[in-house]
């Protein structure tokens, strides 16, 4: 134990040392490059200004990365084999990853009765619940058959304008007595015709994989977007939908009147009821998804999936039909997709295209790539990472008294966004959670040992 | 271009039709012809292997029979039915299995996951008797059932590979160089089990191979094939023995 006690301790020395290194380092770019800064005066002479507090703080962010590298990775600089921080650090690890699943569901169910959880804490949590479920849904195509799809916000657009038109133009002509049923007649239907253009965008890049598929999709997800933003009479061009009907809690719908949700239930009238509300729908439709893909990765067409993006031409010599393997998954992607758009325009009962432009498409992919393709648990840590992330930007007021006033940290969203990227695709090139799950698994006691079928008792 | 050596036709029972009939088969890839008319049989319970150099177009007309690529010319029939122009997967669904070159196993997939995809075409009804047939087959897949396809040894995957596309219960079994880059003692086991398969279940199998000596002392019958068409046929006995087949394929005529 003590030699352990030791190594640990040699370990962290040398990381120290390592990390002085790195800091010395930076400090030689720095000083010269950030320390001292040359303006232009009044008389047309040069002003030299330092900049040292920036350089401190330069210098100080490089050795504690670099600290935290070496102490994570287990680099030791001089040193080979596997590192005692390393080893401490694994089966916490593990035990994190089986615990947080149902740790967030927990989380995520009691959310709105929390005391801190505000106005703003639920707009957030519905947010990112929207991009989990999206991720999810984009995670069948991507994840698990293999099918990389950067066009998916255009089914997320089909079902935001599916149920923007029915429930503004076509219901209240033709069934005017449904109006407040609405949103739960408009989602299947929004669902379903965006699982229809699934398939329709299925059909011509059956053929097609890897970097062409990507392209064309890319395409497919523009030219939704075009059409919806040129063809006024149908979807009101850029000027978008509006006044799109709110959700009812099944036909009771959040209004103070005496016929509203509250008044119903006996409680006092809150405008928050209703974001409670979308909030447990959403969750709802989420938890929809997980359950649908986990449970068709264990059924024949899941298994099909999976083998799909690992091998095509093995797939069909097992009788697999690739068609509709591929079909299904786009469709079923699709519809998920949809679900959301419905969810989407009801929650800002305004759309326009302008929603749906690539960057949606790309944050989508990227949770899905961050997170891990395949994983559930990681789509939602990169979700929250991404969405929860780029929004804790805009309360990362102290960074002010570092970088000076003018500096506003949502502005460089993009470039950490980019950053993290690089990072985890260096660090972790299959995602945070990279390892596959087996969609069957016998239990511990059941698994067979190798001694044991030597010796016969198989 | 065919030079039988037997008097009597090749076919032992000539009044019943071969399982698999390829007749006249030309397969391109663009412009370049791979397959140059083929005829070739294969009869219910037989071994049949397929020997030649490399590029010679077996596992060409290993493919071709599987339909990809497809054949520009010729007629394929398996048990009387035309599939020359049938899809891949319904070729799969008449219960022909291909253990295919390169193995193609599902890497990221646990051996369980394997051969459960090679029960899709058998719609999962004998999987579990299967599954316990293939360990007896093959055991080392029952130690390994839980680990991921592509950390198995060469020997391993091939003995996968082997079991998927028996998952299927195969009227007709096809073998793609099974022997491909595998110890001597694991492509003994490999073709014993073969052999067992073929004597105890009348399993019918069409082996392309390199290993041309192993290939044809386990083969009833046996093609040489050059160039994109089939230069001799007889016996696995009768080809051992003719010293082109000695000079081209047996290193000097080892026996």
């Amino acid at each position: 134990m003590k030699s352990d006690a030791a190594t640990a301790r040699a370990d962290f020395a040398a990381a120290l040392k390592d990390a002085a290194i790195a800091a010395l380092i930076a400090l030689g770019v720095t000083l010269p490059l950030v320390g001292f800064r040359t303006d232009q005066g009044p008389d047309y002479k040069l002003i030299l200004t330092t900049r040292f507090d920036l350089v401190a703080v330069m210098v100080a962010l490089v050795f504690a990365a670099r600290l935290a590298l070496t102490l994570w990775t287990g680099h030791r600089p001089h040193a080979a084999g596997s590192s005692a921080v390393l080893e401490r650090l694994k089966p916490a690890g593990s035990a994190l990853f089986r615990l947080a699943g149902p740790a967030l569901l927990g989380l995520a169910l009691v959310l709105p009765f929390l005391p801190v959880t505000g106005r703003y804490e639920l707009d957030l949590g519905i947010l990112i619940l929207t991009y989990i479920m999206l991720g999810w849904g984009l995670n069948i195509v991507v994840g698990l058959a293999g099918l990389l799809d950067l066009g998916y916000v255009a089914f997320y657009a089909v079902g935001a304008y599916s149920f923007a038109i029915i429930s503004t133009q076509v219901i209240p002509a033709t069934l005017p007595a449904l109006g407040p049923w609405a949103f739960w007649i408009c989602l299947p239907i929004a669902g379903l015709l965006a699982a229809f253009w699934g398939i329709v965008l299925g059909f011509p890049v059956l053929r097609l994989r890897g970097d062409y598929l990507a392209i064309v999709t890319l395409a497919f997800g523009e030219i939704i977007r075009i059409v919806l933003l040129n063809w006024q009479d149908f979807s009101g061009g850029p000027n978008g939908i509006a006044s799109i009907p709110r959700p009812t809690f099944f036909g009771l719908p959040f209004t103070p009147g005496k016929d509203g949700f509250a008044a119903t239930f006996g409680l006092h009238f809150d405008p928050t009821h209703r974001i409670v509300f979308l909030y447990y729908v959403i969750l709802m439709l989420a938890l929809i998804t997980a359950f649908v893909s986990t449970r068709l990765r264990r059924l024949p067409i899941g298994r099909a999936w999976e083998a799909l993006r690992e091998d095509e031409i093995a797939c069909r010599s097992l009788g697999i039909n690739t068609t509709n393997t591929k079909l299904t998954a786009f469709a079923l992607g699709a519809m998920f997709g949809g679900f959301a758009g419905s969810f989407f325009a009801t929650r800002q009962g305004f759309i326009s295209p302008e929603s749906f432009n690539f960057m949606e498409s790309a944050m989508i992919l990227a949770i899905v790539v961050l997170g891990g393709a395949g994983s559930l648990l990681g789509v939602v840590i990169s979700a929250i990472a991404m969405v929860g992330g780029v929004e804790m930007l805009r309360n990362l007021e102290f960074l002010k008294s570092v970088f000076g006033p003018n500096f506003d940290p949502t502005q460089y969203r993009m470039l950490i966004f980019g950053l993290v990227m690089v990072l985890i695709m260096i660090w972790r090139p299959r995602g945070l959670i990279a390892t596959r799950r087996p969609s069957i698994a016998l239990k511990e006691k059941k698994t067979i040992s190798s001694d044991l079928i030597q010796e016969g008792h198989g | 271009m065919t030079d039988t050596l037997t008097s009597a036709p090749l076919a032992a029972p000539a009044l019943r039709e071969p399982l698999l009939a390829v007749r006249g088969v030309e397969t391109f890839y663009g412009k370049i012809q791979a397959l140059k008319g083929v005829d070739l049989d294969v009869n219910e319970g037989e071994i049949v292997t397929l020997i030649g150099a490399n590029g010679a177009g077996k596992s060409t007309l290993m493919m071709t029979i599987f339909g990809q690529p497809r054949a520009r010319a010729g007629a394929i029939r398996f048990g009387g039915l035309d599939i020359t122009k049938l899809a891949t997967h319904d070729i799969a669904a008449l219960r022909i299995a291909q253990s295919p070159e390169g193995r193609r196993i599902f890497p990221r997939m646990t051996v369980f996951e394997n051969l459960q995809m090679g029960a899709a075409v058998d719609g999962y009804v004998h999987f579990d008797d299967d599954l316990e047939r293939m360990f007896a087959l093959f055991p080392r897949l029952k130690e390994r059932l839980h680990q991921r396809g592509g950390t198995l040894s060469g020997g391993e995957q091939q003995m996968l590979a082997i079991a998927r596309a028996l998952m299927s219960r195969p009227r007709l079994l096809l073998l793609d160089e099974p022997s491909l880059g595998l110890a001597p003692l694991i492509v003994k086991q490999i073709f014993e089990v073969i052999d067992e398969l073929n004597r105890s279940e009348g399993l019918t199998v069409f082996l392309v191979e390199q290993n041309a000596y192993h290939a044809l002392r386990l083969a009833h019958r046996g093609y040489v094939m050059v160039n994109g068409t089939i230069t001799m046929a007889g016996t696995g006995r009768e080809l051992l023995e003719r010293p082109e087949v000695k000079a081209a394929y047996l290193e000097g005529g080892r026996k």
